[in-house]
């Protein structure tokens, strides 16, 4: 079974990549947009795990980082979301055209 | 080497009682601070005669010459190996003499406050003031280092000023400390600045190395004579300018317009701040400064002279004219302050006279303590009394102040020159001085002796003589105790600190000096004195219209020299319309239109810029994220560009 080329790989994380940014410029729901920034994230995984195993399959870096990514990306949805629990609270909407106030 | 660091002990007890006095009085013992500020200066009047005495007889000489002794050098600011800023002790003949009038005068002025100063309010405050002001001034006299000296200035400024306006609800009080401060303050700016050329010059701020480098001959002598300003050389410039504080503190012409108005202080602090100590201090840094002073050349001496004369001379004038009783002292501290400088001024170089000045001038510095502070605190006496400090309010006292007439009369002897009171002696040496140096500032002198003659006894008979006044009632007999005692010793002081041989002890270059004769060079200062005295008897004896004629004889002069030669009109003039219409008002145009017109400008066009953008802080989540990826972008783009 011939390997599959690193090419491919790239272009499905950049593919994965510009969905994600779409999303994050299109969407007006909050939690699509964050799953939209969760695509964004997992891009850059599979970028890094992509490298890590063909250029240096020696090493371990590329894994690891890959590993912290995802604890930050959880993190950060723990974040996101309560932002999205008081933004509920108090415009009753989750929607971004609603923050507008928010502004200077 | 006896050990000479007991010496410290002097100024650090009044000091001592400053902070206790000042900390805790008022709470703890407002009835006792009296005593224990009194305390504490007996027990340093004590300590600074015992020095004196072991200065002078014991263990002062060394071959036959009064050397200065080191007794404490505490190294405090060293900025590099020469120049630093040392607390030190110096025992020299000039300062020992200080320690023991400025400790002595100051005692006799607690004593005195304790009657005076009564039932204050600010009782404890006072005490405290006295003892800040006392240590201050004894820290000045003893101080080895010019640096240190200048600190001491300042502190005895500062007491100064507080002690002025020790009563300061009036507001006169509060103006005349306001001004005594400033114009003082402007002339401690001369004194600063001839400090800072002399050391600079010399690279030492250590006095007796300073005196020892600049004069004789050497590569920083060199120095501050090659450098020169205006034509004038460096070192001329520093002693005119160090000439210039002291002449500020003194009181010389035309810096003593602050001395009349500190009166507005309580009398006793007028007796040893104004009269006694402080305003001698010019004289006495002179006098520390003299070798220097008389190597530079006679052109800085011939300034000391004449200022000397000319303030002598002026404050006489004026003190014939006032009427009011503690304003005439001031005037006469003046002028007594003027002969002391100008008797420095007499050097010669040649001729057996070299060097009288000098002894002179200490000599009157020493009687003149004396006879002040006793005239001054009669005054207090008197004021006391009658509750008023104007001549006509008095008449006819003698017999309702028995002991205060004597005592005044002594002092007015004194001060007017008429042997064998102690004025006449040190008089006496500063007008043979004089006459051996120059003829003019000699007429001056005397002409101004006789003068000051008449204006003394102009006063005494004002006061004790003429028509008996209304007892103000209330008081009986004639002061407390507390307040007759200093009046008796300060007295005999006046009477017999002329017999101490002045010139054995204190002298240029520490040599003891044959005492000359008085013999018939006295007879013309004593006939003008005696002159000045009928004539205050013709006068003033009883009451007639024969001084109110003798002004309207004299006219103009006198009614300039009632308005004390119209000099306070001119400062006011040149400040109020001068200075603060031709500096003060462009400065203040130039601060508010340019300066803060400036920073509105600034502050306009931060708004407006900051107007202008803040839209882009629209609020809206994708407009942000558009941003960021575009800044990405661009990062992105400038990284490529950079690293290929």
């Amino acid at each position: 079974m011939s390997q599959v080329p690193l090419s491919h790989i790239l272009i499905v994380s950049t593919a994965l990549f510009f969905i994600g940014m779409y999303g994050l410029f299109t969407r007006r729901n909050m939690i699509t947009m964050l799953m939209s920034v969760e695509l964004i994230l997992n891009s850059v995984n599979i970028n890094f795990v992509a490298f890590n195993k063909y250029l240096y399959p020696a090493q371990l870096e590329g894994v690891f980082f890959t590993l912290f990514i995802i604890a930050i990306a959880a993190a950060e949805a723990a974040v996101a979301i309560a932002i999205f629990i008081n933004l509920y609270r108090n415009f009753h909407s989750i929607d971004v055209e609603g923050t507008g106030e928010m502004k200077f | 080497m006896p050990n000479y660091a007991y010496i410290v002990l002097i100024p650090l007890l009044p000091l001592a009682g400053f902070v206790v006095l000042g900390l805790f009085g008022r709470r703890y013992f407002r009835r006792f601070s009296g005593i224990i500020g009194t305390a504490l200066g007996l027990v340093a009047a004590g300590l600074a005669l015992w020095v004196a005495y072991g200065y002078f007889f014991d263990w002062g000489k060394l071959n036959g010459a009064y050397r200065p002794i080191i007794a404490t050098d505490v190294p405090w600011l060293t900025f590099s190996s020469g120049l630093s800023i040392d607390m030190s002790i110096v025992l020299d003949p000039i300062s020992v003499m200080m320690i023991v009038v400025v400790t002595f005068v100051s005692l006799m002025v607690h004593i005195f406050s304790l009657g005076y100063m009564k039932g204050e309010e600010r009782f404890a405050t006072y005490y405290a003031f006295l003892g800040l002001f006392t240590f201050s001034m004894l820290g000045l006299v003893l101080s080895g280092n010019l640096f240190e000296t200048y600190i001491f200035w300042e502190l005895v400024g500062c007491s100064s000023f507080l002690l002025i306006g020790y009563y300061y609800d009036r507001p006169t009080a509060v103006a005349a400390a306001k001004k005594a401060f400033i114009v003082t303050r402007f002339a401690d700016l001369g004194f600063l600045i001839g400090i800072l050329i002399l050391s600079f010059h010399a690279e030492t701020l250590d006095i007796r190395t300073l005196i020892h480098r600049l004069a004789e001959p050497g590569p920083q002598l060199t120095s501050i004579t090659t450098a020169s300003f205006l034509g004038i050389s460096a070192l001329s410039w520093g002693l005119i300018l160090v000439f210039v504080g002291g002449a500020g503190k003194s009181a010389l012409f035309p810096l003593h317009i602050w001395l009349p108005d500190a009166m507005e202080g309580p009398t006793p602090v007028s007796a040893l701040i104004h009269a006694a100590t402080m305003v001698v201090a010019g004289v006495y840094l002179v006098a520390r400064l003299y070798p220097v002073y008389v190597y530079a050349g006679p052109a800085v001496l011939q300034v000391v002279l004449y200022v000397g004369a000319v303030s002598a001379f002026l404050a006489a004038i004026i003190a014939c004219t006032q009427t009011d009783i503690k304003r005439v002292l001031a005037y006469s501290t003046m002028s007594q302050i003027g002969y002391m400088m100008f008797a420095l001024g007499t050097w010669r170089p040649d001729g057996e006279a070299a060097g009288l000045g000098y002894t002179a001038s200490m000599f009157h510095l020493f009687t003149h303590a004396f006879f002040k502070a006793l005239l001054f605190l009669c005054a207090g006496v008197i004021i006391h009394r009658v509750h008023s400090n104007e001549m006509k309010d008095m008449g006819g006292l003698r017999k309702l102040l028995p002991l205060t007439h004597i005592c005044f009369l002594v002092g007015c002897l004194a001060i007017a020159g008429i042997p064998p009171f102690s004025g006449f002696f040190s008089k006496e040496d500063i007008l043979l001085a004089a006459w051996h140096a120059n003829k003019l500032v000699y007429g001056i002198g005397l002409f101004t002796s006789g003068l000051t003659a008449f204006y003394m006894f102009k006063l005494y008979f004002s006061i004790f003589w003429g028509r008996p006044v209304q007892d103000a009632g209330g008081h009986h007999g004639e002061a407390p105790m507390t307040l007759k005692i200093p009046l008796v010793i300060l007295a005999l002081g006046a009477i017999f600190a002329g017999w101490v041989p002045f010139s054995r002890l204190v002298t240029y270059n520490g040599l003891p000096q044959e005492s000359h004769g008085i013999g018939v060079f006295a007879i013309a200062p004593v006939t003008l004195a005696i002159i000045g005295v009928l004539i205050a008897g013709y006068l003033y004896r009883r009451e007639s219209g024969r001084p109110a004629r003798a002004a309207a004889a004299m006219g103009g002069l006198y009614r300039v020299a009632y308005h004390k030669f119209y000099i306070d009109e001119v400062y006011s003039f040149i400040t109020k319309k001068i200075i603060f219409n031709f500096i003060g008002r462009p400065a203040a145009w130039i601060d508010r239109n340019i300066v803060d017109g400036l920073m509105n400008l600034l502050a306009t066009v931060i708004a407006r810029i900051s107007a202008g953008i803040k839209g882009v802080q629209s609020g809206r989540v994708q407009d942000y994220v558009l941003y960021f990826f575009a800044g990405i972008a661009g990062l992105a783009v400038l990284f490529i560009y950079i690293y290929t």
